[in-house]
């Protein structure tokens, strides 16, 4: 046998080792999203028939209505607001926990502490804000008593202060689970030797610390943007109605049995997220980082 | 300009982590300005605390520390004019090396212009201007060690601290990087210290030789003087090179002692100066391997010996330019002769025989 050839066992047991990854990406993955695509391309009869063909005008009808560019300008609001805060709070607490909290059985307890609002659903989750933010809720009643307001604030609950306070909510755990991953892999020595060469708290998270944290604040970022960028639910119900994101329309369009719309739709959100996607992992080499 | 004093002194420091046991225990010690310095003992024996404490990474739980005269415990590492070197050398892997050496001037707000004129220069001295944009892991060990180096020395600091600098690097790369800090040390003209647990390292560098056991000073005194001159029994067997030997006093005859031992006429030892002993006092002495003489029994002994005792050769080992014979002259420490190579195999010996250990009466060594 010539030594250039990949004897055939090799070559078997290599697409074992891949199969079991082929065997739940084909059949949840990659089929569904052919039939979406697919489907975004055939004609419709307005009552949920579909016929097979090739059409763009579901395309065009997305494109040129103006409701798509409004919907997107305000997901993209909550998708950025959303990672702002979750970035600055994931940030800060893996830093805290990674830094300053010596003992590290505190520090794993303490993080498995960020992980108890995962404990209860999502919707008992975003409904435990109403008691707080709500007209008659916490808040309200506590700045009333204070004397600081006279009328309950409205903004508080059912507004896109409260879509982006759930979400901030929900999300920081996926911004803190990987930059504590990749700063707890920063040696302590390092940061040492930044005070011996005079470095300041300020100069050591600049330099040191968010630069070395690179991998895991991307990674943090694609989980939040794709996460928000991809809900509706959090904005159907914290809004109160009252706002819409990129999803909702879809789900709409599925509600009146335009599904061809409903695809086209769902095609284009793909190719913008897979485009944000790449832009971050343009600016950070994930693989190179993680294998260092 | 009057160059800053880098003397240092240490006055009763202590280090407690838990308040119950001490890592440093009272140690006493003074540095000449440009001085080379090795801590030597072996591994939790405090050298490296202390090392730390000087750089002011840890503060003493008691004691002082002095530095060109200022009482520096308590200050910042930039305030003390001091600069650490890591083990394994903690160097920013995200930073290349031109701006790993000039991090320390970044952030002391020197210009962008000012501080890369000055690493370039200071990466020139340790001879990596083809490395200057590299990352560190593109390095090999010993071009990350001079590049740690540079990092430290780009602040111009009074005191160097060198936290087993060498430990990474293999056994050739060591003795040639060895010498290359010894260099930098005379270039620079600043008190280096220098922490190791390998003899050869601290006696191949260093002005002042500190031998440390549990926190305490064992003997802090010039290589030369360490090694020939051991104070006791945990430095001479630190150090290395002797035979320790232990007996009780039989007689005391003016200058000289005879300890009891397997000899038939037990071992005289001279008295020195410092030692005061008595008949039936315990007493370690120490005999330089190098001193130690071979001769087949019946034999004359050379001038000079008196003591000579019949011993078995358990193990011959060749080293080159001496060969290593291993004695079972004493029950239960080690004995071992230096033989120069050419005296060895004159008149060979094999594991098995039974040759009488001797040497000048002179040469041995009582032990405190």
């Amino acid at each position: 046998m010539q030594p250039s050839q990949t004897p055939p066992r090799a070559n078997l047991a290599g697409w074992l080792y891949v199969s079991p990854l082929v065997l739940v990406l084909v059949p949840f993955f990659v089929a569904p999203i052919l039939v979406v695509l697919a489907a975004s391309f055939f004609a419709t009869d307005g009552f949920g028939g579909l016929t097979p063909g090739f059409t763009l005008a579901s395309y065009v009808e997305v494109l040129h209505s103006a409701l798509t560019l409004k919907l997107y300008l305000a997901t993209i609001k909550f998708t950025v607001l959303t990672w702002i805060f979750t970035l600055i709070i994931g940030f800060f607490v893996a830093y805290f926990l990674v830094f300053h909290v010596r003992n590290q059985l505190l520090a794993i307890g303490l993080f498995l502490l960020c992980t108890v609002p995962f404990w209860t659903s999502n919707i008992i989750r975003m409904i435990s804000w109403i008691p707080l933010l709500g007209k008659e809720g916490l808040i309200n009643q506590a700045l009333l008593g204070l004397g600081v307001i006279r009328q309950p604030l409205e903004v508080l609950l059912f507004s896109d202060l409260a879509v982006v306070i759930a979400y901030v909510h929900q999300l920081t755990i996926f911004m803190i689970v990987p930059i504590f991953n990749s700063m707890a892999r920063i040696d302590k020595k390092l940061i040492e030797a930044a005070i011996d060469a005079g470095a300041s708290r300020f100069d050591i998270m600049r330099l040191i610390v968010v630069p070395m944290s690179k991998s895991g604040i991307a990674l943090g970022t694609i989980f939040v943007v794709s996460i928000v960028m991809g809900d509706f639910f959090v904005v159907k119900v914290m809004s109160g109605g009252g706002s819409a994101s990129v999803v909702s329309a879809f789900y709409e369009d599925v509600g009146v049995l335009q599904y061809p719309n409903a695809a086209a739709s769902a095609v284009l959100l793909t190719l913008v997220l897979v485009a944000i996607v790449s832009l971050i992992l343009r600016t950070v080499d994930i693989r190179q980082e993680i294998t260092r | 300009m009057k160059k800053d004093r880098g003397d240092i002194e240490l006055a009763g420091v202590c280090k407690s982590f838990d308040g119950a046991t001490y890592v440093v225990d009272g140690v006493n010690l003074k540095i000449a300005d440009g001085a080379y310095c090795c801590f030597i003992g072996p591994s939790g024996c405090g050298k490296t605390t202390i090392l730390r404490m000087i750089a002011g990474h840890e503060d003493p739980t008691a004691g002082e520390i002095v530095i060109g005269g200022q009482n520096v415990v308590g200050l910042a590492p930039v305030q003390r004019r001091t600069a650490m070197m890591f083990q394994s050398y903690a160097l920013f892997p995200h930073l290349t090396v031109r701006e790993n050496i000039a991090f320390a001037l970044r952030v002391r707000g020197k210009s962008k212009a000012d501080r890369l004129r000055a690493a370039d220069a200071m990466i020139e001295k340790v001879r990596l201007t083809q490395f200057a944009d590299r990352l560190p892991a593109q390095l090999s060990g010993g071009q990350q060690q001079r590049v740690a180096l540079a990092r430290a020395a780009i602040t111009e600091p009074r005191v160097l601290l060198l936290d087993e600098p060498l430990s990474a690097l293999d056994e050739q790369l060591r003795v040639q990087m060895r010498q290359e800090l010894r260099r930098m040390q005379r270039e620079l003209g600043i008190t280096f210290i220098h922490v190791t647990h390998t003899q050869l390292e601290a006696i191949a560098l260093a002005d002042l030789v500190v031998v440390m056991e549990q926190g305490k000073i064992k003997q802090a005194g010039a290589a030369r003087d360490v090694y020939a001159h051991p104070h006791d029994r945990y430095v001479a067997e630190f150090m290395g090179g002797q035979n320790v030997l232990s007996g009780r006093v039989e007689k005391v005859n003016g200058a000289s002692f005879t300890l009891a031992q397997a000899a038939p006429d037990g071992i005289e030892v001279p008295l020195q100066a410092r030692s005061t002993v008595s008949v039936g006092d315990k007493v370690d002495i120490a005999v330089r391997r190098d001193d130690v003489a071979l001769v087949r029994p019946g034999k004359d002994l050379p001038p000079g010996c008196t003591t000579s005792l019949p011993s078995r050769v358990l193990a011959i080992e060749y080293q080159g330019y001496f060969v290593k014979v291993m004695l079972d002259t004493v029950p239960d420490d080690e004995f071992v002769a230096y033989v120069p190579e050419k005296t060895f195999f004159a008149d060979p010996f094999t594991v098995g025989d039974v040759v009488m250990a001797t040497w000048a009466t002179g040469s041995a060594l009582p032990l405190a």
